[in-house]
């Protein structure tokens, strides 16, 4: 049976480019304060991450508790070439995501041999040696006081200043991390595995090297977490090592299990919930948004036991039994 | 001070980290062979415990011995409601399910430790006083001796339960294997929740124990826990003889590498000794569930 176009994943990516143009049309109209934008350029560099976690999940079924690592090693790689070296911008963002992907393909490549959840222990490990080096090494990184005047990107010598400029291009930027998501997951390998479950004895047996198809994915999940913090860098033009802790990556997990780790959408979906979330209850708890971290506690926990596929798939079940009850209902 | 006592120092201080290590490693075991979950809240208990008992001791006013019965029962309630409420209904997920319910869980019960303790790191009282003694040109606090004790009194008893308790080797057995365990007549759901009672009790007094020396703080036990953790896998993720062996080298390694190299990475010591160990012997140190609580092999 074929999906119709609106359901395969391009009808809904193309249902979330025209989505993306909305909030602007909303700014215009005065109908959204220009303050929204720059919580959806957060939206965006958190979906970026996301749906590289949610690969990993999905296609190796592995966690990474350290991606804010890989986040913070992009911010400081930009920060670092460009404020302190004066290397041109862009330059410092490829260089970002390619020293980002050689980490995570150093850590995979002797873990994800290992049965088990290896990898989240060791990602776990390199987050915390990472924040610990942003705080320590004060003559690279300025310590916990961070780096400053970082210059911002610009395309053929236009400055991009403004939060709306920032939004399409860290939104574009997204958009096509998801193509490639999507492409890797549809590539012949991506498929076999997905049609035999994802069983791994099943998947060897048909020839299909498993563990250079997870290592793959999860230095391309790596890679897709510098680029974000290296454009991060750019936009907030100062970083301090604080973003970049443990609760970021639990964060970020904790976003794929709201949406659902069983689709992209999910993640992208989870990603704007929880970035929304977090911006409201800061401004709502006002001095008390320290204890913001009860609730994610509390809603990681709610959601594993009563929604274990998240919100896409909860709604995939209600949608499901709607269409069972008319059915029955036709029926009588 | 000479070089030798210096060395001394480091290596005594390591030991007194290590053995509140080593006991934290314990409960990480015991849950892991119990359910095969790495339990991310094993440093709530940790705090917990030591946060109740800086309360009982300081605003209640109790004695030593009462107060610490009381810390660690209310922590063990904390670890039965933990295995009741969030990892039993998830008992036959897979592993990744249960390590992320165990994460929500250790972020809540930090959130409510911050919430009901603060964000002040409180000093408990020394066990017997604050004086130091010295030994080979080093200097050492009486609580030490309280945490090797109380460490070892730990140990041995957890090794007679398993030896010579029914229970115990009921929890050996489903340990080894699940299966035939039930196939004995052995209740294994019980056997869960006994082991996060266990470990929730090993974990208070790894925190009572410790918190004089280096303070009780609502956060400590994020850090506190991943390090007992990091000993798990140095010693071999389901020993008990690794998991006591791993804490106390770790804690000796991390001293003498704060103190030859730098104190500002201290923290690090640990994750990059979890690494080199993932890279080189990720079956740690003593592997093998056969070795536990130093069983033969039969």
């Amino acid at each position: 049976m074929k999906k119709p176009f609106f359901k395969s994943d391009y009808g809904i990516l193309l249902g979330l480019i025209v989505l993306i143009f909305v909030p602007p049309i909303l700014v215009k109209s005065n109908m959204m304060n220009i303050y929204y934008i720059s919580i959806l350029i957060f939206v965006a560099l958190n979906s970026m991450m996301a749906v590289g976690l949610n690969l990993l999940a999905c296609h190796a079924g592995q966690i990474s508790l350290g991606h804010a690592a890989f986040y913070g090693i992009g911010a400081y790689t930009s920060a670092i070439l460009t404020a302190k070296l004066g290397c041109p911008v862009w330059l410092d963002v490829i260089a970002a995501m390619v020293l980002g992907g050689v980490i995570a393909w150093i850590l995979g490549i002797p873990t994800l041999r290992l049965k088990g959840h290896y990898l989240a222990v060791a990602t776990l490990g390199l987050g915390f040696i990472v924040y610990i080096v942003f705080n320590e090494w004060t003559g690279l990184t300025e310590g916990p006081s961070g780096i400053v005047e970082i210059p911002r990107l610009s395309i053929f010598g236009t400055v991009i200043k403004t939060d709306m400029q920032v939004y399409y291009l860290f939104w574009a930027f997204t958009i096509i991390a998801v193509l490639i998501s999507i492409n890797l997951i549809r590539s012949r390998v991506g498929r076999a595995l997905r049609a035999l479950h994802s069983s791994e004895v099943a998947a060897s047996s048909m020839g299909i090297n498993v563990i250079n198809y997870k290592i793959k994915i999860f230095v391309l999940s790596a890679m897709f977490a510098s680029l974000a913090g290296s454009l991060y860098a750019h936009y907030m033009t100062f970083i301090s090592p604080t973003s970049f802790s443990l609760n970021f990556s639990i964060m970020l997990v904790t976003m794929i299990i709201v949406g659902g780790s069983e689709s992209i959408w999910g993640a992208i979906l989870g990603a704007a919930l929880l970035t929304i979330l977090k911006a409201m209850l800061g401004e709502f708890l006002g001095d008390y948004k320290d204890y913001d971290v009860v609730m994610y506690g509390l809603i990681l926990m709610v959601v594993v036991i009563f929604l274990p596929t998240g919100l896409v798939g909860g709604l995939q079940m209600i949608a499901g039994k709607i269409r069972g009850m008319r059915e029955s209902d036709e029926k009588t | 001070m000479s070089f030798f006592s210096q060395i001394v120092q480091y290596v005594l201080s390591g030991l007194v980290m290590g053995s509140s290590y080593a006991l934290i490693a314990l409960g990480y075991t015991i849950i892991y062979n119990g359910t095969n979950i790495i339990n991310f809240a094993q440093g709530e208990f940790v705090v917990i415990g030591s946060l109740m008992m800086v309360t009982l001791t300081t605003v209640a006013g109790l004695p030593l011995l009462p107060a610490f019965f009381i810390s660690v029962a209310v922590t063990v309630v904390v670890a039965f409601l933990l295995e009741r409420l969030a990892v039993y209904p998830l008992r036959n997920s897979d592993g990744m399910t249960l390590i992320i319910v165990t994460i929500g869980a250790s972020i809540f019960l930090r959130g409510i430790s911050m919430f009901i303790w603060g964000k002040n790191a409180y000093a408990l009282k020394h066990f017997s006083g604050d004086t130091p003694v010295e030994i080979m040109g080093a200097t050492i606090l009486p609580q030490s001796f309280w945490v090797f004790g109380i460490t070892i009194l730990c140990v041995v008893g957890l090794q007679l339960f398993y030896k010579h308790t029914l229970t115990g080797k009921a929890m050996l057995a489903a340990a080894i294997n699940k299966t035939a365990a039930r196939l004995m007549g052995i209740n294994v759901e019980n056997i869960l929740m006994l082991s996060f009672i266990l470990s929730g009790a090993l974990g208070s007094v790894a925190g009572i124990i410790i918190a004089p020396i280096t303070l009780a703080r609502y956060d400590a036990g994020l850090i506190l826990g991943l390090k007992g953790f990091c000993a798990c896998v140095l010693g071999g993720l389901g020993s008990s003889t690794g998991a006591i062996v791993g804490g106390i080298l770790l804690g000796v390694l991390e001293s003498l590498g704060a103190g030859l190299i730098s104190s500002g990475y201290k923290d690090a010591i640990a994750f990059v000794i979890l690494l080199l160990v993932l890279f080189l012997k990720p079956q740690g140190l003593l592997p093998l569930k056969e070795m536990m609580m130093g069983q033969e092999k039969t």
